[in-house]
């Protein structure tokens, strides 16, 4: 119906290769894109902006490292909530440091910081696999905690042990702390995720890409044919914790303005990212986003059936949504391995041969 | 003795003790990964899961009583009984092993066949599930767990040690019990595998499913049973923390402090666990004693995690584990 390749000839290798080669999903995302720079900033208000825009923007950068890491290759990693807090803390650092620098450079240099520890605690991989490694992974993430927590240097020695966003600004517009605009926090997380994802859908195209997947399949026939596992696992360790780390900036600059690190960045954050690309599918882009998208949705929407419709205690409301994220994972690991991005595939499927499925 | 040595072997004793601890929860992790490949991270949270029911029936409390109230505008809380012990432990049970059944029926059965890594990720939505079934049927505050175990300091060997030493041991009674409980439930647990037909059965699933299969082995019947077992283990881990330090929602985090017990150890062996639980619980003490001061304390949080990650680098299968031979 809406969805045909049918007549969409190519006539150069360059047309052939570009990012997305069938024309509607390139209209399509031009037309999300026009939306989400040109109309949403001035539809936006603090409400929307702090309840579901900012976590959505930043959770989906989060998601779209760690799936670099476990989608493609095949590492599974139980620490991004350590790693986050590396990119926190250094921004922090950073901001209080330089005050005078722009917020992207630090946001960038909080990414950059966060993928050599990211290596440093990705050396084990050459070594363990599987949950060994996984369970590896836990200890850069209680390490980590607890290092932000008791070394005054991190946080400066403030008496609370807390980190808060002093006011910063970029371009004139401020950015972080209490008196930033919403539509500008929004726009800036907005242009971390867009390169962010261009990057990393280009990235996975390419050989760097291929050599993951590669290493994700099967590691011992991917070093047989010729791929290097220690760059290809240890670049998959920097680039996804390049992405983590600039969530983890974002997460506490301009969203939060105040960390304790041991709330925020504790194993649940961890865990919260890894199902967000189970439920949106591992080894897709795309499943980032659209697991991002369901877990910060999903206690906004139980928020207002169970509590401000049926009028239950908060408590018995948080204690469902733990039920039923426990439940939905089981369920899409049974039904649907590949996440909400396979039934996105499927439903493409479907559309493209409707109303003649024979 | 020189006064620090004396202080380090009070540490010592107290770190094996722990030790014990960590490698009863470990050991429901063995069980699981030997007869079944999965890595069971909802171990931590069956424990929890585990105490609370076990307090729930002895103080006779309505399941799910909130939800209901919060439903239907009643409030109804106890049934006004109680439960001894003896007979609420044996209840537990019965509810641990439905619990192996539904887990058995509802989930693994349908991810047969899976990468051990979906089978691990299955487990951890597995623990987030129980958690909020938990908290659900129980309530989610603080409850206290007496089922008549010993507590406190242990006097004799305070007074034992002031004679020798000049200074008494602090050593917790409870400790000492789960010690001994430890030693018995490992003792039984070998005796099951290697002397009745269902160990046994057991021990070929852990080999080689088919094999198992083609000789007329019921895999879903002993993948139930050792999942009960793993229940049975839990509950036992849940009441000796449970007694130790409440039943609360970290009860479910020992899960995490077993994990570099089993590293150290070994995934597929048992005294493996054991010797792993009492490295750790030892290692983390003395460190804490030695170190902490000067890093500003609370080390035991990651100290094990580093000290097996370190370890894993030389010796990946751990101390105790089969070699790890891959092929293409």
């Amino acid at each position: 119906m809406f969805y045909r390749e049918a007549g969409d000839f190519k006539t150069s290798y360059i047309d052939d290769s570009q990012t997305f080669p069938i024309k509607f999903d390139r209209y399509r995302y031009y037309v999300v894109l026009a939306v989400a720079f040109g109309i949403i900033p001035f539809l936006i208000n603090d409400y929307l902006a702090n309840a579901l825009l900012l976590p959505f923007l930043i959770y989906a950068i989060a998601a779209i490292g760690l799936n670099i890491l476990v989608g493609y290759c095949g590492q599974v990693s139980l620490g991004t909530g350590g790693f986050m807090a590396v990119g926190a803390y250094a921004c922090y650092k950073l901001m209080t440091a330089f005050p005078d620098v722009s917020m992207f450079i630090h946001v960038l240099l909080a990414g950059g910081i966060t993928a050599i520890v990211g290596v440093l605690f990705g050396l084990p991989s050459l070594r363990i696999k599987g949950f060994y490694l996984a369970v590896a992974t836990l200890a850069a993430q209680f390490f980590l905690v607890w290092l932000f927590n008791r070394v005054p240097w991190f946080y400066n020695y403030s008496a609370s042990g807390q980190i808060n966003a002093p006011e910063r600004d970029v371009f004139g517009i401020i950015i972080t702390g209490p008196n930033a605009p919403a539509w500008a926090t929004y726009l800036f997380c907005l242009i971390f995720l867009s390169l962010c994802a261009l990057i990393a859908r280009n990235l996975t195209r390419g050989t760097t890409g291929r050599t993951w997947m590669a290493i994700r399949d099967m590691d011992i026939a991917a070093e047989i044919i010729g791929v290097n596992p220690l760059k290809a696992k240890l670049t998959a360790f920097a680039v996804s914790s390049f992405f983590v780390g600039i969530a983890g900036a974002l997460f506490f600059a301009v969203y939060l303005g105040a960390v304790e690190v041991g709330e925020v960045f504790g194993i649940q954050k961890s865990f919260l990212v890894l199902f967000m690309i189970i439920i949106g599918g591992l080894g897709s882009i795309f499943g980032s986003f659209a697991g991002a998208a369901f877990l910060v949705l999903l206690p906004v929407v139980l928020k207002v059936v169970g509590a401000d419709w049926l009028g239950w205690p908060t408590d018995i409301v948080a204690h469902l949504q733990l039920v039923i994220v426990g439940g939905l994972i089981i369920l899409f690991l049974i039904l649907e391995p590949h996440g909400l991005a396979q039934l996105w595939r499927v439903a493409k499927e479907k559309l493209r041969l409707w109303p003649f499925p024979h | 003795m020189p006064e620090q040595l004396v202080f380090a072997m009070e540490v010592i004793l107290n770190g094996l003790m722990a030790g014990v601890l960590y490698a009863l929860v470990a050991l429901g992790f063995v069980l699981i990964y030997k007869a079944s490949g999965i890595f069971n991270y909802a171990q931590g949270v069956m424990a929890l899961f585990a105490a609370m029911t076990l307090v729930g029936i002895m103080n006779g409390q309505v399941p799910f009583a909130h939800l209901i109230n919060a439903t239907f505008g009643t409030h109804i809380h106890y049934f006004g009984w109680n439960v001894p012990a003896l007979l609420a432990i044996i209840l537990t049970m019965v509810v641990m092993v439905l619990l192996a059944w539904a887990v058995q029926r509802f989930v693994m059965r349908h991810l047969v066949g899976q990468e051990p890594i979906i089978l691990f990720m299955a487990t951890i939505g597995l623990a987030y599930f129980l958690e909020g079934v938990a908290d659900l049927m129980w309530g989610s505050e603080i409850k206290t767990l007496d089922v008549g175990l010993p507590q406190g300091i242990n006097l004799w060997i305070d007074e034992t040690t002031f004679n020798i030493f000049g200074y008494g041991f602090f050593i917790d009674n409870l400790d000492i019990v789960a010690t001994v409980i430890a030693a018995l439930l490992v003792a039984a647990l070998v005796a099951f595998s290697q002397y009745t037909k269902q160990g046994r059965a057991m021990r070929a699933v852990a080999d080689d499913h088919q094999a198992a299969l083609s000789v007329g082995i019921s895999l879903n019947f002993i993948w139930i049973m050792v999942w009960s077992v793993a229940g049975f283990v839990a509950l036992v881990a849940g009441i000796m923390w449970g007694t130790k330090s409440g039943v609360q929602f970290s009860l479910s985090l020992i899960a995490l402090k077993a994990l570099p017990v089993l590293m150290l150890g070994g995934f597929t062996s048992i005294p493996g666990a054991i010797v792993g639980g009492l490295i750790i619980g030892v290692g983390e003490k003395l460190f804490e004693f030695a170190i902490g001061p000067l890093v500003g304390g609370a080390t035991e949080n990651w100290f094990a995690y580093v000290l097996a990650l370190i370890f894993l680098v030389f010796r990946p299968q751990g101390l105790f584990g089969e070699k790890i031979i891959e092929r293409v």
